[in-house]
């Protein structure tokens, strides 16, 4: 039976376990909060970069080189301009290029974006490390009017294979005209990628056409939808389409092959980089997540000064017990150390449930943020950015213990075994 | 040299803070013989506890020598005076004797776990430190089952009875009771007296008394005053 001062700490702690269990529950609660907004911050930076993983170029009517990214990927804003399909013909054919993928967009179902491209999207696009798409259920789309749908469509409208969708022309939700003459059929269901793709539907570039015959003006005709009969038109080459992607043979020809598209003489276009252009759009961005990172940073000294008063309210009370250890000769510098091993013991408490509650959390609220935002949380082992910040909260609380620690070893020296008050 | 061997001796002792005036206690002469009940009465500001605060170690005297089971305490550091104190001591309080957040055997025991010179004389008596623990707590008339008990659910004359036994766990060669039957009523102070006399006469510990209450003093083979000039007489 020998109780060192570490079961002495702990029993300490156990003796007021309501009082120390709120302190442990609020720093947990404030080093959580800190732990998932850097994980948010993280991972919603990796979702946007694996949006564009292998992607060189990405070409579109001239513009702002964010607004082209954020409309042809992100699908925020709109185009200004089209891009004629002759350019995208003679470009996507230059022997530099290993492959291109056009992408037209415009119309909708029911508030999620629809993508006209071409097959090669599946072939060729990348997500997160190289991944190609992979598809839960289903296939690309293959004959006329079939469509591939996003996870997040599939979740949210209830869709299953072969359901039939009717899309409508433009953005919106209510009072838009409708594509009701050519339903789709849905032929596959994409995996959960973390990007906008899971908030889309996809259809070929031919389909779209198809679907558009007689809506040169914006809105149908009804001698135009009559006359239209779907089986007789196949291989529809648009006019136009909204921005493409490409991917050349070597890096290296990257930045000359954006000098001469930039300078294309015969239409005004606008090649970008998605990586540099993603960088200059997440300095933007960076500001709003420094600011909370900070305000998180402060939440948790705030709960470390909450932990500090209580620690020294409870000195007070804890005088006779000082004197009683005292008398069993524990030196001045074994009570301090008492109080450092509680108040540490305290914090790795609150650090491990801190750990935990962040797990708990980002898997209750993670599939909340996929669905709302298309950006994927995952539960990862903490980066080294947060084992450095956990170290720096352990070692700020083997600071802030020695305050009582501190004031402990004067008091205990003044108090010899009796207590003045 | 008598037939008792001096336990304590101190001379010539005085002690004040720096920058005061008058010492808090003065001491001509001391001389304590193991086995010795001394009884030491005096009134509350007398300079009672900072007579205890030099014997037990925990201050060191202004001018003047502490001779403690011939170990000179003036000469050791304090972190060896504080190890002193834990290996031969054993202290009674007032009051709130106990640590809250240990039970009975827990607290009867503690003295143990900072000395291991007292672990290894109670191991002497039994190698089973808690039976030993235990019969102590028997023999001052706190039964086993309250062993496991939270102290604060204990009354006052148990607690100190308890505290009395952590006093005495280890046999420790001199016992200092600071008005320990203070909080306690007429009877209980005698039965507590009588026990405690009884367990320390067993294995002839020096016992070191202080109180305010002269009525105490017809116990004692020996009493002495602190005095209203902070002198012991």
């Amino acid at each position: 039976m020998n109780l060192s001062i570490f079961k002495l700490a702990f029993k300490s702690l156990k003796f007021r376990k309501f009082s120390i269990g709120l302190t442990i529950f609020s720093l947990a609660t404030s080093i959580m909060l800190f732990l998932f907004v850097d994980t948010v911050r993280v991972q919603a930076k990796d979702n946007f970069v694996n949006t564009v993983s292998d992607i060189d170029l990405i070409v579109g009517s001239r513009s702002g080189s964010i607004q082209l990214l954020l409309y042809s990927i992100f699908h925020i804003g709109n185009a200004t301009n089209n891009v004629s399909w002759d350019t995208y013909q003679k470009i996507s054919k230059h022997p530099r290029i290993a492959w291109s993928i056009p992408l037209s967009l415009g119309d909708s179902h029911k508030g999620y974006r629809v993508i006209g491209t071409q097959s090669d999207f599946f072939k060729y696009y990348r997500l997160r490390k190289n991944n190609k798409l992979a598809f839960n259920q289903g296939q690309p789309f293959s004959s006329s009017l079939e469509a591939v749908i996003g996870a997040n469509v599939a979740k949210q409208l209830a869709y299953t294979l072969n359901d039939e969708i009717i899309l409508a022309h433009g953005m919106g939700s209510v009072n838009i005209a409708k594509h009701n003459n050519a339903p789709f059929k849905i032929s596959g269901i994409l995996m959960p990628t973390g990007s906008t793709l899971d908030d889309s539907i996809l259809i070929s570039l031919s389909d779209l056409e198809l679907i558009h015959i007689g809506w040169e003006h914006g809105v149908p005709t009804q001698k135009h939808l009559a006359d239209i009969n779907l089986e007789k038109h196949h291989d529809l080459e648009p006019k136009s389409i909204t921005a493409f992607l490409l991917k050349l043979k070597t890096k290296h020809d990257v930045f000359s092959t954006q000098r001469a598209i930039n300078d294309y003489k015969k239409e005004p276009l606008l090649a970008i980089l998605p990586g540099i252009t993603l960088l200059e759009l997440w300095k933007v961005v960076s500001v709003i997540e420094k600011v909370l990172l900070l305000i998180s940073a402060f939440v948790i000294i705030s709960a470390m000064l909450s932990m500090l008063a209580i620690i020294l309210s409870n000195l007070n009370s804890r005088r006779h017990e000082i004197a009683i250890l005292r008398s069993m000769g524990v030196s001045p510098l074994g009570i301090s150390l008492l109080l450092i091993i509680e108040t540490e013991i305290l914090i790795l408490i609150s650090i491990i449930l801190a750990v935990v509650f962040m797990y708990v959390f980002v898997a209750i609220i993670g599939p909340y943020i996929h669905s709302s935002f298309s950006i994927l949380i995952e539960l990862s082992t903490p980066t080294t950015f947060q084992i450095s910040l956990l170290l720096i909260v352990l070692l700020g609380g083997l600071i802030i213990s020695l305050i009582p620690a501190i004031n402990a070893y004067r008091r205990t020296l003044q108090d010899g075994l009796t207590i003045r008050s | 040299m008598n037939d008792k061997p001096t336990c304590i001796e101190l001379s010539n002792i005085s002690f004040q803070w720096p920058q005061t005036q008058s010492p808090l206690i003065s001491i001509e002469h001391l001389s304590i013989d193991y086995g010795e009940h001394l009884f030491i009465q005096g009134a509350s500001g007398s300079g009672k506890s900072t007579f205890l605060n030099l014997l037990t170690g925990v201050l060191t005297p202004t001018t003047g020598i502490i001779s403690i089971l011939n170990q000179r305490l003036d000469s050791l550091a304090h972190y060896q005076r504080d190890q002193f104190r834990a290996d031969h001591f054993g202290v009674i309080f007032q009051q709130f004797n106990l640590i809250p957040y240990l039970n009975v055997l827990e607290n009867v025991a503690l003295p143990l776990s900072f000395s291991a010179y007292k672990h290894k004389r109670a191991e002497l008596l039994n190698s089973d430190t808690s039976k030993q623990a235990l019969r102590i707590l028997e023999a001052l008339g706190i039964s086993s089952e309250l062993a496991n008990q939270n102290v604060t659910q204990l009354s006052t004359g148990q607690q100190q009875r308890v505290a009395a036994a952590r006093a005495l766990i280890g046999t420790p060669e001199i016992i200092i009771a600071d008005e320990p039957t203070s909080s306690l009523d007429e009877d209980a102070k005698h039965d507590f007296i009588n026990l405690l006399f009884k367990e320390a006469e067993k294995f002839n510990s020096t016992l070191v008394f202080v109180s305010h209450d002269k009525s105490l003093a017809s116990n004692f083979s020996r009493t002495m005053h602190i005095n209203d000039y902070n002198n012991l007489t």
